[in-house]
């Protein structure tokens, strides 16, 4: 087991990273500023009364894709490219110590994502009618679940698929996740398929809680296959060596 | 000399990647304090023999102990006591140079002073450079202030030199020699001969993954024998008189260029004697006189088989 010391050294150079990278913050912040500004002013497609209260738990699913499956997954795969993985397997800093630092530098971007989200949620009318903490317990199971596909690209792809793979993944999820537009809007066969990825299943139930609908019970389930399976496959798969 | 006096022991140690076998039935041993010099052509097995030190893979036979501990099973506890360098890589590029050495500080209890370390290794005017801007002697450089930033007991250090210019070079050979004086176990592996000769009190030279010598640089260049002695001198003397005189076959005797002569023969006092009242005989003049041992890369390339073909 690392000591504290470690893991706060290697959290805080997690954080300057994080923060020095620019396409990643454009990723983690822009775009989902973006859609939510965009889609709330311009009706685009027709949602319901208040496209405010469809897009903001759209917009919180998008932000937890973008930090914890791209710019974690993507992070690492260079990591790993670079032999930093393997150069810290040396030092004190043991695994799970590095996991630590990792999870504390995901849990920080998403918090002040969602600060930043919520706040221009509610600057444009957002009046949400729900459970926040069962929000938050929703988002950190996406978390768990996109994190975990973003180290199962970083440990078995070389970096740069991992950075195409991680990218193109997080379009199409975009696509298929109901967070810019409703699911009903896709054709029923995509629209299946999308119920069963992991995106849909973050989106649709933050959005039931939030509004205070019935409990949204099976994107739960969906979404707990995804949090508990792909771990499973990371550890199973991760390389720490290019 | 006590179990408790080794920094490493490797005894019989085996390991194939498939079935290319990557080092095979390697057995040796190196002293606390000791600068131990691992010398081989590429592919020799080098730095599978480093990595399985550091507990990067794990041996498919035989045992190895570092500081009398297991790499696998002590791993954490040797984290803290060894210091490692690789042989690339290992670098956040977009860290500076001062944050990655704070970062290694953190990891150790009571670490090395960063502001030290980066003056040790001449890069204080690079501290705020982050490191994609360096250039590769640099990041050489600041891989071995990371290697050294948890006042290691046992150093690996893998192809340290490698890519360095020679005013770097000069400095990390300092650096190795204080660490061997403060009592540090520097294991090295390196392709450069005169980095061995200098530094290593004792090198191990692998070949296709066997160990093919071991010993003190000037163990291995005498024991290696063919030791000859030269001497320069006005061009076309008697060779086979000389031969005589010295008390040698004439094919002992040669004239390599016009007026450089080499005798296959131990410089002992007695040739030397002789020689000397042979040139008074015959009224010749002495250019330069010399007596020369094989070199340690003589011996290498003898040993790897890699003289071969040249």
């Amino acid at each position: 087991m690392s000591s504290r010391r470690a893991i706060l050294a290697q959290t805080r150079v997690e954080l300057i990273l994080t923060l020095r990278r620019g396409e990643s913050l454009l990723l983690s912040f822009l775009i989902p500023l973006g859609i939510l500004v965009f889609f709330s002013k311009v009706s685009a497609v027709k949602t319901s009364s208040n496209p405010v209260n469809f897009l903001v738990p759209g917009v919180l699913s998008l932000a937890v894709m973008s930090t914890a499956m791209v710019g974690l997954g993507i992070a690492t795969g260079f990591e790993r490219r670079y032999g930093v993985l393997k150069r810290l397997g040396s030092t004190p800093l043991s695994r799970s110590g590095l996991l630590a630092a990792k999870t504390i530098n995901v849990a920080v971007i998403e918090l002040m994502q969602i600060a930043v989200i919520v706040a221009t949620g509610l600057a444009l009318g957002w009046d949400p009618d729900g459970r926040f903490f069962l929000a938050l317990l929703l988002l950190l199971l996406g978390t768990v679940a996109f994190a975990a596909i973003g180290m199962f690209l970083a440990g078995t792809l070389r970096a740069e698929t991992t950075l195409a793979a991680a990218n193109g993944l997080f379009l199409v999820l975009l696509f298929l996740g109901g967070m810019a537009y409703p699911l009903n809007r896709l054709p029923d066969v995509l629209a299946s398929v999308a119920r069963v990825l992991p995106a849909a299943a973050l989106s649709e139930s933050v959005r039931a809680v939030l509004a205070g609908n019935n409990f949204p019970w099976s994107e739960l389930v969906v979404l707990l296959i995804w949090a508990i399976l792909m771990p499973v496959v990371v550890v199973r798969t991760f390389r720490w060596e290019e | 000399m006590s179990v408790t006096d080794l920094a490493i022991e490797v005894v019989g140690a085996t390991k194939a990647y498939g079935a290319l076998v990557a080092v095979k039935e390697l057995s040796f041993t190196v002293d606390r304090g000791e600068v131990f010099g691992i010398l081989g052509p590429n592919g020799a097995g080098k730095t599978t023999t480093v990595e399985m030190l550091e507990g990067y893979r794990f041996p498919d036979a035989g045992t190895i102990r570092v500081l009398g501990l297991d790499p696998k099973a002590d791993a954490d506890e040797l984290h803290i006591r060894v210091g490692v360098m690789l042989q690339e890589g290992g670098l956040s590029p977009g860290l500076k140079v001062s944050e990655t050495l704070r970062l290694y500080a953190g990891f150790y209890l009571s670490p090395d002073s960063p502001e030290r370390l980066l003056d040790l290794v001449d890069l204080t005017e690079s501290r705020n450079t982050t490191i994609r801007r360096l250039s590769g002697g640099q990041r050489q450089r600041l891989s071995l202030a990371l290697a050294l930033v948890g006042k290691p007991e046992v150093v690996f250090l893998d192809e340290p030199t490698a890519g360095m210019d020679p005013r770097a070079r000069l400095v990390t050979w300092e650096i190795i020699k204080n660490l061997r004086a403060s009592g540090v176990t520097v294991l090295l592996t390196t392709h450069a001969m005169d980095e061995a000769e200098s530094l290593c009190d004792r090198v191990a030279i692998l070949d296709q993954g066997s160990l093919v010598a071991i010993g003190s640089p000037r163990d291995l260049t005498s024991r290696a024998g063919g030791n000859e002695t030269r001497f320069t001198a006005p061009p076309n003397l008697d060779r086979a008189n000389l031969a005589v005189a010295l008390g040698l076959e004439a094919t002992f005797v040669r004239e390599a260029k016009p007026g450089e002569y080499l005798i296959a023969a131990e410089p002992t006092p007695e040739l030397i004697a002789l020689l000397a009242l042979w040139l008074r005989d015959e009224n010749v003049q002495l250019g330069t006189l010399e007596a020369s041992q094989r070199s340690l890369e003589e011996v290498f390339l003898r040993l790897t088989g890699e003289g071969d073909h040249s």
